[in-house]
């Protein structure tokens, strides 16, 4: 136990050397290992999705003043399972006109798109992903849901769900720009593409480096996964449902655990990136602990995202457009800009010298911003104070209205 | 080492599209199936959808599209850039913050060309 602790990977020697025992062949060995392994990092994410379902609504409930699920099982725990044994046993309603090959394949994309998202992410210590690409193969990999929504959009034979897939469409659009721009950072400081050294790079946290960075990360991400402020793609009160307004039964449930799923591994992906990963107290020696800290991490942003969900209205498709290419892009390429030329500067300083003085770069491009969008805000045009309202009543006819015919 | 990532991605992959693929079969056979022409008709809000609804779209999206695809294809140039940043001279440095100054000019052209404008069709003026 204590060496397992000490190197988890003892247990895949284990286990090879008991495959090996049985009479298999080297090559199946390691067929059946990846198998066990992809099983093991499939299943835990897919059970953490029904917690994660239970915590939200029961965290939105509590934001609403309600107190939301709390009748099946103790605190409504055993909820999300009475969900999915009533969405089993509803019929699979197929759109007359669909077109059913992608109708089918939209839910299942939703979620392994975002299941995909796991192998690249180091767990620990010489647990998880150790991609040399690791960055780029998120940024590839993550778009994948987007596609989902897109297919499921297109598939459904209905006029609000390609609606729903035109703005996916232009929302994934804009806000990849400002997400790869501001992953450049934490490569840059990392010099590396890999998650692994990124994670072992952040001595200090890459958050404290790049506030600013992180924050667009995180709001960018939001948009991707395209929940509340930036849920344009299944606003209910304009388009109905958007893209899954055609889908019943199991489907409809793997569209909103891939949608949770996402919500968390943005988290994850966030923690990875700015909040150290695996890093934490005796992560180090006992690699198994790196796990809970990355877990902790990850849920502590993800109940920032539902905190956000809870908080803000949803905005228009025209400000949601203009906030990402006029705000975050200039901002993000300011960011690299201004880190690029400081770290050649810095970078034999030490650690907390060269963060310190990477955050206050990162304060004085805060304050800079926030000048320009009040000078931009000052010019606006707005009504003075005592000027009576512009009312929405009809125009007072300057002309009688000539008398119609009937 | 990294072949037997690829390979374990590649297994991944399969897991990943049966894992989500598992349930909905389940449920398509588990559930009723009573279907008729108005359960089985598209939704709208109270009649017959009108026409396709494959319709044109707004030709505003595929600039976006276009401005988007420009920018992310030279944004992943950066990354290389960003990699070797460690043993890159200051010269260096400088060339690929060229290359982002070039991005960003880019920007404020198609910015100021009003690309990244959202035009409301704007209806008629109401005329007495």
């Amino acid at each position: 136990m204590g060496a397992f602790l000490r190197d988890p990977s003892v247990l895949v020697e284990w286990l090879r050397a008991l495959l090996m025992s049985w009479g298999l062949s080297a090559g199946l060995t390691e067929l059946v290992l990846y198998l066990l392994g992809g099983f093991a990092l499939a299943t835990g994410p897919m059970l953490w999705v029904i917690f994660l379902i239970w915590f939200e609504r029961k965290a939105v409930a509590r934001f609403q003043d309600r107190l939301g699920p709390n009748r099946v099982g103790k605190f409504g725990l055993l909820q999300p399972f009475a969900d999915v044994l009533k969405l089993m046993t509803k019929e699979d309603i197929i759109p007359e006109g669909a077109d059913k090959p992608l109708y089918w394949a939209a839910p299942i994309l939703s979620v392994a798109g975002v299941l995909l998202l796991w192998p690249a992410i180091p767990l620990g210590l010489g647990i998880g992903g150790n991609l040399n690409v690791g960055v780029l193969y998120l940024i590839a990999a993550g778009t994948l849901g987007i596609f989902a929504i897109l297919l499921a959009g297109w598939s459904s034979n209905n006029k609000y769900a390609l609606l729903a897939a035109f703005r996916t469409v232009a929302q994934l659009v804009s806000y990849e720009v400002p997400m790869v721009l501001v992953l450049l950072l934490p490569v840059l400081l990392a010099r590396s593409l890999n998650l692994q050294d990124i994670v072992q790079a952040q001595d200090v946290w890459f958050v404290v480096y790049v506030p600013l960075a992180a924050l667009i990360f995180l709001i960018v991400s939001i948009a991707e996964v395209g929940r509340t402020p930036f849920d344009l793609l299944e606003a209910e009160s304009e388009i109905i449902a958007g893209f899954h307004i055609e889908y019943s039964g199991m489907k409809f449930a793997m569209f909103f655990a891939g949608e949770f799923l996402h919500a968390f591994t943005i988290g994850i992906l966030t923690a990875v990136f700015f909040l150290g990963g695996w890093r934490g107290p005796g992560a180090d020696i006992y690699p198994v602990l790196g796990i809970l800290y990355l877990w902790l991490k990850g849920f502590l942003v993800y109940f920032v995202v539902v905190w956000i969900r809870a908080t803000h209205p949803r905005i228009r498709i025209d400000h949601m457009l203009n906030f990402s290419w006029k705000f975050l892009t200039p901002l993000a390429l300011t960011l690299v800009t201004v880190g690029a030329v400081l770290d050649k500067v810095v970078v034999g300083w030490g650690v907390w010298p060269r963060a310190l003085a990477h955050l206050a770069s990162n304060v004085v491009v805060a304050l800079v911003t926030l000048q320009l969008v009040r000078a931009w805000a000052r010019r606006l045009p707005r009504p003075k104070v005592g000027e009576p309202r512009p009312v929405a009543r009809p125009q007072p006819q300057t002309q009688p209205q000539p008398a119609s015919g009937d | 080492m990294n072949g037997t990532q690829w390979a374990f991605i590649g297994v991944f992959f399969v897991l990943a599209l049966l894992f989500p693929a598992l349930p909905i079969v389940l449920g398509h056979f588990m559930g009723p199936r009573r279907p008729n022409p108005i359960k089985n008709d598209v939704y709208e809000c109270g009649l017959k959808t009108y026409g396709t609804p494959w319709v044109p779209f707004k030709v505003q999206f595929y600039l976006f599209a276009l401005v988007f695809l420009i920018f992310d294809v030279e944004l992943v140039f950066l990354y290389p850039w960003a990699v070797a940043y460690g043993v890159l001279p200051m010269f260096a440095v400088f060339e690929g913050i060229l290359f982002i100054l070039m991005l960003a000019a880019a920007l404020v052209y198609a910015w100021k060309r009003e690309a990244l404008d959202w035009y409301e069709p704007t209806m008629p003026e109401a005329t007495d």
